[in-house]
């Protein structure tokens, strides 16, 4: 079975919270859950979307058509309806929106949300949750798992407001036809729910992160509130900026005296840093640096995806500067590389940029349960310390990673450089010195190279010799890229498929081998100007067949397929 | 030039400024406030901005970093904040400090991290050789200004008392023992502390002549706790007033993130949460 499902309305209407709660409830039951969401940059008013899609094998993506559209509004009926399936199911509010409108549709339902909220509940605002009972009867989900979900999620919140809830929720729950509900499994399932940016947050708290520093701005804003609430558990501390120089100053300052720091940012931010991140290149200073791209340049469209951050993570500033950039594919992804980012960052001694985008960012996937003992944690090299004279903090090595100390520590005293300097860290601007620090800086990533070679983090890929069409993607774009290839072989075209996580350095070796034979190579990704393609082109020197959209939505399965089908 | 730091924080470096600069007295009364405070070297942080205050962290045998143009005060309080043990000094001088890094001066203040902030206000852009900055005096004439500087400077004292630092005082490097005991009392005062420190530029804005005769040391009449008697002082207009103009307990921002009675959490626990 495979249940797409779109909740649509004006934002304040509650519409993402009815999602979640189903979201839940169906994840508990045992299916693979997949949501994404969008929302107007102001607080109240505009459209907003929440999709959930549930399937009984692995759904990579948001989906295509609908087969349910929960319409809180007649504009949602005007602007959705089009997504609907033939055969897919209109439910919308009876009070807002006149029968004969509905009844277009030769599948809708209708019940008077608003006034029953607003009579019977004496609380307008627990429609969401009216029509969350209601979808919830509808499609088959028991009462007591949505209760369960219910208190699960607003029981801290006080009792009487669990308690309207939970009464909107049963409310709904027996106002619901109980004709024809849509078979759903019943083996429960053990997954964690998580957003990207959630699975940032818990993946950097088991990777030992114990300062977080960031400014307000959508879409990394909610891993600011999520750190807030956890890493003082944890031990950690927190520092709102002033503005994104500042957080990430302060978070290279609390790395420099020893404790794994991260900020996180959008576009605009990320432009800022830009400076702060030379430095942290420079002076070898390791941080890792989220970036959830949205759509640009300038203030740009602060709700939207887009993947056109990419140049400025892997070339963004002045001067030549070292740094790696990762990019996950998923939210149980998000989970691992970052993990990875603090490892790369401590191993290596400079930036890690992760980038995400507003819609994976944003969007919930049922995640196993990750297994926390099989984590391996990577601490940077310390120094010996003995009784010399000026401690060698920029020591040329062979693999350019030079041996740290920490402020606190005796005979290890030495100034962290943002100017060239020589091994003693002094300021330095002879021939020799710059050719020779540059070449030990950039050694790192040769060294990073060969010690990520063969890391399965690097790619995810589905592997066919003898297809002459090669894909390759990166970031968010891995489920439906994933969905566009298990079609296109269904319907028997030989196609192979690479998502790359690791985007600087490249791994070249891994991909060298994936294209192997391939003819074409096709490179869908969500900006205008085909940078990842680019970057192929550079590294690689390979042709390249780009498909870009900008219109600050995920790819969907059929868009890719399409073109896949286009050039096979 | 030889640098003339003495002592168990002196190493071999030796600094890169002009002949007669007022930087060489104040390392001096650095180094000076360090040994009163019997502080050991490797407890010392010491981070500097763009401009000559960029090379101070080089003479002490001490921790430091050496960072942006105008980016002091948020790597001093990240450092701060990971380890509130450290004794970080912050040096910048008045373009760095309250051109390009002013945004974070007010933040600074209300956070109130225990760091020490040394103010190196020259009135000019030595480094870059002589353009004006924030505080070079209203006709002065530069390569900038060849009719004389037609904006007027900002008073660094008033905007720190407006700001809220916890500790500001204001000293000359002609009277090295006495800034030192202000760079102390800085250092010893668990907060934010703005020192200001009149330095004369003796290549562009040569004012050893002037401060001298400007200048007047703060008396045991003026209560340093007492913020409208620290506005008064700082509005004289016949003397410029040097020493401790004010200071204020509170909380630092240490001890305002680092909060320890809080419910440990456990990350399995915490991940189980997400059903």
């Amino acid at each position: 079975m495979d249940l797409t499902i779109r909740f649509a309305g004006e934002s304040g209407d509650g519409v993402i919270l009815a999602g979640e709660v189903l979201t839940y409830a169906i994840s508990r039951i045992g299916l693979k859950i997949f949501t994404f969401r969008t929302y107007p940059s102001s607080v109240r008013g505009g459209p907003c979307l929440y999709q959930l899609r549930a399937s009984d094998w692995h759904a990579y993506s948001q989906g295509d058509q609908l087969d349910i559209l929960v319409a809180f509004d007649t504009e949602a009926i005007a602007s959705h309806s089009k997504d609907l399936k033939p055969d897919g199911e209109l439910i919308f509010d009876e009070d807002r929106t006149p029968k004969t409108y509905s009844s277009l549709r030769k599948r809708s339902l209708g019940a008077p949300f608003t006034s029953i909220a607003k009579n019977e509940l004496r609380l307008p605002k627990a429609r969401n949750m009216v029509v969350a009972g209601y979808v919830g009867a509808h499609i088959g989900v028991s009462k007591e798992i949505l209760e369960e979900v219910v208190r699960n999620k607003l029981g801290s919140r006080g009792e009487e407001l669990l308690n309207t809830n939970l009464l909107a929720i049963n409310t709904g729950f027996g106002l619901a036809p109980k004709a024809t509900p849509i078979a759903l499994p019943k083996t429960p399932s053990n997954k964690i729910i998580l957003s990207g940016n959630q699975a940032i947050v818990l993946g950097a708290i088991a990777a030992g992160c114990r300062f977080y520093a960031g400014y307000p701005i959508t879409p990394a804003s909610d891993i600011l509130d999520s750190m807030v609430s956890l890493l003082p558990g944890f031990g950690g501390a927190i520092l709102q900026g002033e503005d994104e120089i500042a957080s990430l100053g302060a978070a290279i300052g609390a790395s420099y005296a020893g404790i794994k720091s991260m900020t996180a940012t959008s576009g605009p931010g990320l432009s800022l840093m830009t400076e702060m991140m030379g430095l942290s290149s420079m002076a070898e200073i390791p941080v890792v640096i989220v970036d959830a791209q949205r759509g640009g340049p300038s203030t740009g469209l602060p709700t939207k995806t887009e993947q056109s951050d990419l140049n400025h993570a892997v070339y963004g500033g002045h001067g030549d500067a070292t740094r790696i950039v990762l990019a996950p594919g998923n939210v149980e992804d998000c989970f691992h590389q970052t993990i990875r980012a603090f490892n790369l960052a401590e191993r290596y001694q400079l930036p890690v940029i992760l980038l995400t985008d507003q819609s994976l960012a944003q969007l919930t996937e049922g995640v196993p349960m990750p297994d926390l003992e099989s984590i391996k944690i990577t601490e940077r090299e310390k120094a010996e310390l003995a009784e010399i004279d000026g401690f060698r903090r920029y020591a040329v090595t062979h693999d350019g990673i030079s041996p740290m100390t920490l402020p606190g520590e005796a005979f290890g005293e030495y100034v962290a450089e943002s100017v060239e300097h020589d091994e003693k860290g002094r300021p330095s601007f002879g021939p020799h010195a710059h050719s020779e620090m540059s070449a030990k800086r950039f050694r790192k990533l040769t060294t990073a190279t060969k010690e990520l070679a063969e890391d399965p983090l690097n790619v995810m890929e589905l592997p066919d010799p003898d297809a002459d069409l090669a894909v390759i993607g990166w970031g968010s774009t891995q489920g439906a890229i994933h969905e566009a290839i298990l079609r296109a072989r269904k319907n028997g075209t030989h196609v192979r498929w690479l998502q790359c996580k690791l985007l600087n350095p490249l791994p070249e070796a891994q991909l060298s081998k994936f294209l192997k034979g391939a003819k074409k190579v096709l490179v869908p990704e969500l900006n205008y100007t085909s940078q990842f393609a680019n970057l192929l082109r550079a590294r690689l020197g390979i042709d390249a067949i780009s498909l870009t959209k900008t219109e600050g939505l995920p790819f969907t399965p059929d868009e890719i397929l399409r073109k896949i089908e286009e050039v096979a | 030039m030889q640098s003339n730091l003495v002592g168990e924080y002196r190493n071999d470096y030796n600094p890169n400024w002009c002949p007669g600069c007022g930087d060489y007295g104040v390392l001096r009364s650095v180094g000076m406030a360090f040994q009163e405070l019997g502080l050991r070297n490797e407890q010392i942080v010491m981070v500097s901005g763009i401009g000559c205050n960029g090379r101070f962290p080089h003479n002490f045998k001490t921790y430091g970093i050496h960072t942006l143009h105008g980016r002091v005060l948020p790597i001093a309080q990240g450092i701060h904040i990971a380890n509130p043990e450290l004794c970080v000094v912050g040096i910048a001088g008045d373009g760095d400090a309250f051109a390009i890094g002013g945004g974070h001066v007010p933040h600074t203040a209300r956070r109130n991290p225990d760091i020490t902030y040394i103010v190196l206000d020259n009135g000019i852009y030595g480094q870059t050789k002589g353009q004006p900055s924030p505080t070079t005096p209203l006709g002065y004439k530069t390569k900038v200004t060849p009719e004389g500087n037609q904006e007027d400077p900002i008073d660094i004292t008033r905007l720190a008392l407006a700001y809220g630092v916890s500790f500001l005082a204001r000293g000359f490097p002609g009277k090295p023992n006495h800034l030192a005991h202000l760079i102390a009392e800085g250092i010893r005062h668990r907060g934010f502390a703005l020192i200001h420190v009149l330095n004369p530029c003796p290549t562009f804005h040569d004012t050893w002549k002037e401060y001298p005769a400007k200048t007047v040391e703060i008396g045991p009449e003026h209560d340093p706790n007492d913020y409208d008697a620290a506005l008064g002082l700082i509005g004289r207009q016949d003397k410029i007033p040097i020493g401790i103009i004010y200071k204020q307990t509170r909380p630092t921002l240490a001890e305002r993130v680092r909060v320890t009675s809080l419910q440990k959490l456990e990350l399995k626990q915490v991940l189980s949460t997400f059903r």
